[in-house]
């Protein structure tokens, strides 16, 4: 690991003081879990880190808010994960955390950090291998490599990489927002619109300026919320990455679905809401024929690779599965 | 000693202090270990250990709560498997919620509780109950995954994680054992979580 700089920021203004210094700017370390780890391989190489873990007030969780579940930045995801009211009547939150990683990498990951989890392509991973999305313009060793976890949407000829979280699929089938802060003032995005797909600049991940920083997440609160599921498949029972998963939420009239929610992970490059998906849903009768026209819906548009082709089905079977649990919920 | 107890005093000190010879604790610098508790010295990184103050000096900040253990205050107990948060085989506890002290940078617990497997057993040297649950069960073949699963398997149960074995086997996920123990360490804790119910 390279040597670097370590400051504890005491509170929310001195972190920015930080952030906004000129230079390289530092990165900000919350739970570490992706961080020091990538940093103990080398892919990233900060000069400097501020700690934000000793800032007060910002691990939060507020569920009694009238309009939103509120989130603080630095709230653990297995404190989240086993919050009463989340669970009762968020399902699909409350297993979007569990069902990610370990208890102690819960315990210790913050939604903020997981929010800005990196991707777990392994060629990223390897300073060995060109990575474009590590050294633009490197080249991107997946495409004719091993692929088969790599991305089948939102692809572009210079990066598959998967996004590898959990919670941001979740978030963004439920309109969710965050609220940041930088040097200059503050201000709040859709979750939709904080990851970017690849394009022609695969290091540019999300919609943050590296002197940002998360502040809470909010989740609106809807009748969404009850009929809901996080559906994760992997390739072992507990603790892997997603080989599949959507995150679905239903609002049903009787039978009929009023609202539906629709969003893939583990295929694309960023959390993936499928609304066309939703609406071939709205004002139908929920059954297993809608379910399956959904999930088709919401793979559309896939660009696969031989190794990778399986995970089009798959998907399609992930979301009509989801969507089914979700109606049992309702 | 016969073989046999041979054998029973190993796998003892295996759940006991996570090392088969128990001879670690001489090598700890006696000035560094203090049961007093002072302000921090400036500059210097001090870390509660299984409640005694330990000052490390002037700690390079990439040194991880695993290497302080292990490196700098000779508690090998807490194992390196991955060194990448992958394996387990590091889990401590910090405020008395389990972590991967691999991930973890030794500062960041600076101001903690730290515990390791040298301390969960009682002053008098008896057994917590979740290691004699694991000898009663021999959820251990080779060992070195053990403190890892022990302080695991305590915050699992002290979460309200363990109520059946299938919550069991999903929030004890994090620790891996390449010897296939799985079945003795799931009989092992549900042991501690009916233990509970009776006292």
């Amino acid at each position: 690991m390279n040597p670097f700089d370590y400051t504890v920021a005491p509170s929310v203004d001195a972190a920015l003081a930080a952030l906004g210094r000129s230079g390289r700017p530092p990165r900000i370390l919350a739970g570490g879990t992706t961080l020091v780890d990538l940093m103990r391989l080398n892919v990233e190489q900060p000069a400097s880190i501020v700690d934000i873990n000793r800032i007060p007030g910002l691990d939060h969780i507020d569920t009694q808010n009238a309009d939103a579940l509120v989130f603080g930045a630095l709230a653990r995801m297995s404190d989240v994960a086993d919050n009463p009211v989340v669970r009762r009547d968020y399902p699909v939150l409350s297993e979007a955390l569990w069902r990610a990683a370990s208890q102690q990498l819960r315990n210790m990951a913050s939604l903020g950090g997981n929010l800005l989890q990196r991707t777990r392509c392994a060629y990223f991973r390897d300073r060995q291998y060109p990575c474009n999305k590590r050294e633009p313009g490197s080249g991107c060793s997946a495409l004719d490599g091993i692929n088969r976890s790599h991305a089948i949407l939102g692809a572009s000829d210079q990066c598959i990489a998967v996004y590898p979280g959990d919670l941001a699929i979740a978030l963004v089938a439920l309109d969710a927002a965050i609220d940041v802060r930088n040097p200059s003032g503050a201000r709040s995005l859709k979750v939709a619109d904080l990851h970017h797909e690849p394009g022609q600049t695969p290091d540019r991940e999300t919609a943050l300026a590296p002197d940002e920083l998360i502040l809470r997440i909010r989740v609106p609160k809807s009748r969404l919320g009850k009929a809901s599921t996080y559906l994760k498949i992997r390739d072992r029972e507990s603790y892997a990455f997603a080989v599949a998963s959507a995150a679905v939420a239903l609002d049903l009239d009787g039978d009929v679905v009023r609202d539906a929610r629709i969003a893939v992970g583990g295929l694309a490059t960023r959390p993936w809401r499928a609304q066309a998906a939703e609406r071939s849903l709205v004002g139908k009768v929920f059954n297993a024929a809608a379910a399956a026209e959904a999930g088709r819906l919401a793979l559309q548009g896939a660009v696969t690779r031989p190794q990778n082709a399986f995970r089009v089905d798959l998907g399609a079977n992930t979301v009509a599965e989801a969507l089914k649990i979700a109606r049992g919920r309702a | 000693m016969t073989d046999k107890d041979h054998l029973e005093l190993n796998r003892r000190e295996v759940a006991a202090t996570g090392t088969a010879a128990a001879i670690l604790p001489a090598i700890i610098p006696a000035a560094l270990a203090s049961t007093a508790v002072a302000a921090p010295t400036d500059g210097n990184v001090v870390l509660q250990i299984n409640g005694v103050r330990h000052d490390l000096g002037r700690l390079d900040p990439r040194t991880t709560l695993l290497d302080a253990l292990r490196e700098h205050l000779g508690l090998s107990g807490a194992k390196k498997g991955c060194d990448h948060g992958q394996c387990g085989a590091c889990t401590v506890h910090v405020d008395g919620r389990r972590v991967v002290s691999c991930l973890t940078l030794a500062r960041q617990a600076e101001g903690r509780a730290v515990t390791t497997i040298e301390g969960v057993a009682s002053a008098e040297g008896r057994l917590h109950p979740m290691q004699q649950a694991f000898l009663d069960h021999d959820a251990l073949q080779c060992g070195y995954c053990t403190p890892g699963q022990i302080m695991s398997a305590i915050a699992c149960v002290k979460e309200g994680h363990a109520h059946t074995a299938e919550d069991i086997r999903e929030y004890m996920s994090g620790n891996l054992c390449r010897c296939g123990a799985y079945v003795g360490i799931v009989a092992a804790i549900e042991q501690v979580v009916a233990q509970g119910r009776a006292s």
